[in-house]
This record gives structure tokens, C-alpha cells and sequence, in this order.
């Protein structure tokens, strides 16, 4: 069974940012559910301590594409990728690279808030302790360190040793954020972060995401484009498992060159 | 042309937004003839209908304006949907210039003391030309039509040009004649009041092709405030 290429002659414009900036760089990334293919030769340039957002109709193909920047597909048979994506001057789809190690460089949140049954202090010092040993006094510091930049220690401190599925949904998600950047990573990936949140809850992630990227570079899928409006500094537009437009958020949502990220922005698809 | 928005509601606001802003200029235009009408023809009575409906103008205006930031509120539009609700915004303050621009010389026509006076003549062909442009830039922005646009802005050297040539007579008349230095002085004020509707018509056509292309028009004709 062969699949032909959809929207092959759909003009596309990249204005990427410079090659010196970038933290990650897909080029020609096709990727495969089975026989299926999903994703038909992206281009990605992930700009380092910048907000990148993915953004398109359901099924684009933007939460594969995140899912192939730490190689989670490899938990699951049948998926494959090919083409580059180059991290640390290495190409991560090289099989012969271990995606734990990886995976603690590019750390991932997901949709749903997903914290571990266990203490709110454990959820974050479990994945720590996945990566190394360290001593109780440091293991503090780490919890403390990770909970202030996820913004949620003032809410929290009192309460550390109370179970982690007792805080409300927009806690749950930032206490995720929290044990994704205890192990430092590099970037980190999200999933429509936001997407069970309400809007105050939202506001006080956004505000965490932007405050990270002093340190980290982060990559967001998002269904939100005020979201991915206000906090972005890329947005890629992808259609049918291709990227249509590429460009900095600036400019991506007052004068997008495609008719196609045009007329999905200003909500006139389909 | 684009899509209908999947929420209609945004089509019917953008669509009331397009309403008042073709009415404005409808009105815009016919105050600027009337205002000529009555300076040429010194009918005080039709200046100062011209300067009572100027009030319409203003009132149009702040409709667009609580329009505007409401589709931009509760719609938040992105993209030439942004571009487009802008530019509706600046253009009614642009013709509620216009219509100030007519008003004024509706009130040079109250203080105009002899309708005879030669360069008076050259007024009504400046006037017609500047509501012409002001006539295509609301057709371009009704059509998005960056053409016409163009067409629009371009013409606004040959209201300078004539704009200039009516100065010079009129500068000549009070050097010859002292006895019409008022008459002279409010024609000198009408012609600079047609000079500037000229002017509002090259904005709003330059807002017109801001909207529909997201860039700026080149500058080639570009009007100095």
C-alpha cells in the first residue's frame, strides 16, 4: 500500500531563525504510523531560550512532530521516523542513541495533568532519583528550586508530604512542569498544556513558560492561538503533516503569508 | 475572495463595520459638494446645512469606534481580520476629518463677501478631483482593491499641483487688489481645506492597502503630514 502526498503544491514560506540560534533543527523529517505517513519532509528550527508553537486543525500532525523531538515514539511498535533532527550536533534518530538519556535533556508534558500517585515532594524527587542519587538535603533544594520556577511553591510548601492528585487541575499541570525541569533539561516539550485549564490557571502556566525560557527552550503544541500568540516567539503552521508556514510569532499572526495559515488563524477553514 | 469565517457572527459585525464606514463616506463626499455648491454659488443657507450635519459624522464615528473595540474584544481578530478592523477604525477618524475639512469651508462661504471674484472659479475642479479620490479609496476599501488604491494616492499630485497654482493667483490678487483681501484670505483657507481632504483620501487609501496586503505602500507618493 502506497500513500500519496497530499498538498504537494501548497506554497510554503519559512523564515527560520538564525542557524547559530538553534537548539534543535529538523530537516526533512517524514514519520510512520505502520504504513501510514503522518509527517512529509518537515523542517523545523527550534530556537534556543525562544517559545516555539505548532500550531493546526486536528490531525495535522503537530503533536506527532513534538512527539519525535525525544524519540517518545520509540515506546511504541510500528512508528518510525526518518530523515534528521539534530541536537547537540548529533542526529537524535540515530538508533544507536540511548532516548533516556535523551529524554532528560528534552523533557515532556502532556495534555492531561499526569501526576504520579504519590507525594507531591515524591513526584518531583521520583524522576530525579530515575537519573542519579542524591543526598535528602539536595533532594530538597532540587524540589524547592523546581516548585519556584514552576510557580507553584507558594501554594505547595505548606503541604509537600500530601499526595500530588489532591491539587487542583492547573496545580497538577505546573507541579508536571516542576518534575519535567528537575532533571535540567535542555527543552521541554508540551502537549496542549493548557487545554483542561481554566483561564486563570492558564495565565499563571503562560507566565511560568515565559519565565523558563531564561533557562530552558520550550516547545508547545497548542489548539489556543491567543496562546500561542501571546506567549510565542516561532509559530509553525502545519497542515495535513506538512509545515506550511514558519515564521516569528510577530508578524505570524498580523500578516501570515499562506492563504492556508490565513484562512486557519482567521477561522475561515473548511 | 476569502472564505466566509466559520463563526458567522464575525461576517455580520465586519459586515456592519463596512456598513457605517460606506456611509460615512457617502456622507463624507456629499458634504464636500454641497460645501463647494454653496461657495459657488454663495448660498449661505445650503454652507449652513453643511456645517449642522457635520454632527452625523461624529456620530458615526464613535460607532465605529465602539464597534471596532468591541469585535476586537470579544472576537479577537488575527491576521487581515485584525488588519482590516484597524484600518475601518483609523478611516472613520480620517473621514470625520473630511468632514471638518467641509464644514470649514461651508464657514469660509458664511464670510465670503463677493462670489464673483475670479480665482474662485479654479476652486470647484480641485474640490471635484479630491472627492473623487475620496469616492475610489472608500470603493477600494469596500472591494480591498489595492489597485485602486494606488490609483487613489497617485492622484493626489494633481491636487497639489492645482492646490499650488490657486495660491499663487490668489497671491497675486491681494498683491494687485486690496478691496477682496478677506475674500482672498477665506479662498486661501478652502483651497488648504481641499488640499488636506486630498490628503485624508491618500491615507485612507494607504490604510486600504495596509489591510488587504499587510505592507506598507511604498512610499513613492507619500504624504507629509
Amino acid at each position: 500500500m502506497t500513500f500519496e502526498e497530499p498538498n504537494r503544491d501548497i506554497p510554503t514560506v519559512m523564515i527560520p531563525p538564525p542557524q547559530g540560534d538553534r537548539v534543535i533543527d529538523v530537516h526533512n523529517l517524514d514519520f510512520f504510523y505502520g504504513k501510514n505517513q503522518a509527517l512529509w519532509g518537515i523542517d523545523l528550527p527550534v530556537a534556543r531560550n525562544k517559545v516555539t508553537a505548532l500550531i493546526g486543525p486536528s490531525g495535522c500532525g503537530k503533536s506527532t512532530l513534538l512527539r519525535t523531538l525525544n524519540r517518545i515514539y520509540d515506546l511504541y511498535p510500528g512508528q518510525t521516523a526518518s530523515g534528521e533532527i539534530m541536537f547537540d550536533g548529533e542526529n537524535i534518530l540515530d538508533q544507536a542513541k540511548n532516548s533516556e538519556q535523551l529524554r532528560a535533556r528534552i523533557g515532556m508534558v502532556f495534555q492531561r495533568p499526569t501526576p504520579f500517585p504519590m507525594s507531591i515532594y515524591d513526584n518531583i524527587a521520583f524522576g530525579v532519583r530515575l537519573h542519579r542519587s542524591v543526598a535528602r538535603a539536595e533532594m530538597d533544594e532540587i524540589v524547592e528550586r523546581s516548585l519556584v520556577r514552576a510557580a507553584l511553591w507558594d501554594e505547595v510548601k505548606d503541604k509537600l508530604a500530601t499526595s500530588g492528585l489532591g491539587l487542583s487541575g492547573g496545580q497538577q499541570q505546573r507541579l508536571c512542569v516542576a518534575r519535567g525541569i528537575a532533571i535540567n533539561p535542555d527543552v521541554l516539550l508540551l502537549d496542549e498544556p493548557a487545554s483542561a485549564l481554566d483561564p486563570l490557571s492558564t495565565a499563571k502556566l503562560e507566565s511560568t513558560l515565559m519565565e523558563l525560557k531564561d533557562s530552558l527552550t520550550i516547545v508547545i503544541v497548542t489548539h489556543n492561538l491567543q496562546q500561542a500568540a501571546r506567549i510565542s516567539d516561532y509559530t509553525g503552521f502545519m497542515l495535513l503533516g506538512k509545515m506550511i508556514e514558519f515564521r516569528p510569532s510577530s508578524d505570524a499572526f498580523v500578516s501570515p503569508e499562506t492563504k492556508q495559515m490565513q484562512d486557519y488563524i482567521t477561522g475561515r477553514f473548511g | 475572495m476569502q472564505h466566509d469565517h466559520t463563526l458567522r457572527a464575525f461576517d455580520d459585525d465586519m459586515g456592519q463595520l463596512d456598513a457605517l464606514i460606506a456611509e460615512m463616506g457617502g456622507l463624507a463626499e456629499s458634504q464636500i459638494r454641497e460645501a463647494i455648491e454653496a461657495l459657488q454659488y454663495g448660498n449661505h443657507d445650503l454652507a449652513s446645512e453643511v456645517i449642522a450635519r457635520d454632527k452625523r459624522l461624529d456620530a458615526i464615528e464613535a460607532e465605529v469606534e465602539r464597534l471596532a473595540i468591541q469585535l476586537i474584544a470579544l472576537r479577537a481578530p488575527v491576521a487581515s481580520d485584525l488588519r482590516r478592523v484597524v484600518a475601518a477604525f483609523k478611516i472613520s477618524g480620517m473621514l470625520e476629518r473630511v468632514g471638518d475639512h467641509a464644514k470649514n469651508i461651508a464657514r469660509s462661504t458664511l464670510k465670503i463677501q463677493d462670489f464673483r471674484f475670479g480665482p474662485l472659479a479654479q476652486v470647484p475642479a480641485i474640490a471635484e478631483i479630491a472627492e473623487g479620490m475620496i469616492h475610489s479609496a472608500l470603493d477600494a476599501y469596500a472591494a480591498q482593491n489595492v489597485g485602486l488604491a494606488e490609483h487613489v494616492v497617485a492622484r493626489d499630485d494633481q491636487v497639489d499641483a492645482l492646490y499650488r497654482e490657486l495660491i499663487r493667483n490668489l497671491i497675486d490678487h491681494l498683491h494687485e487688489q486690496a478691496a477682496n483681501v478677506i475674500t482672498a484670505t477665506e479662498l486661501l483657507l478652502v483651497a488648504r481645506n481641499i488640499e488636506r481632504i486630498g490628503d485624508n483620501a491618500t491615507n485612507v487609501a494607504e490604510a486600504v492597502y495596509y489591510a488587504a496586503t499587510g505592507t506598507v505602500m511604498p512610499d513613492r507618493h507619500k504624504v507629509v503630514e
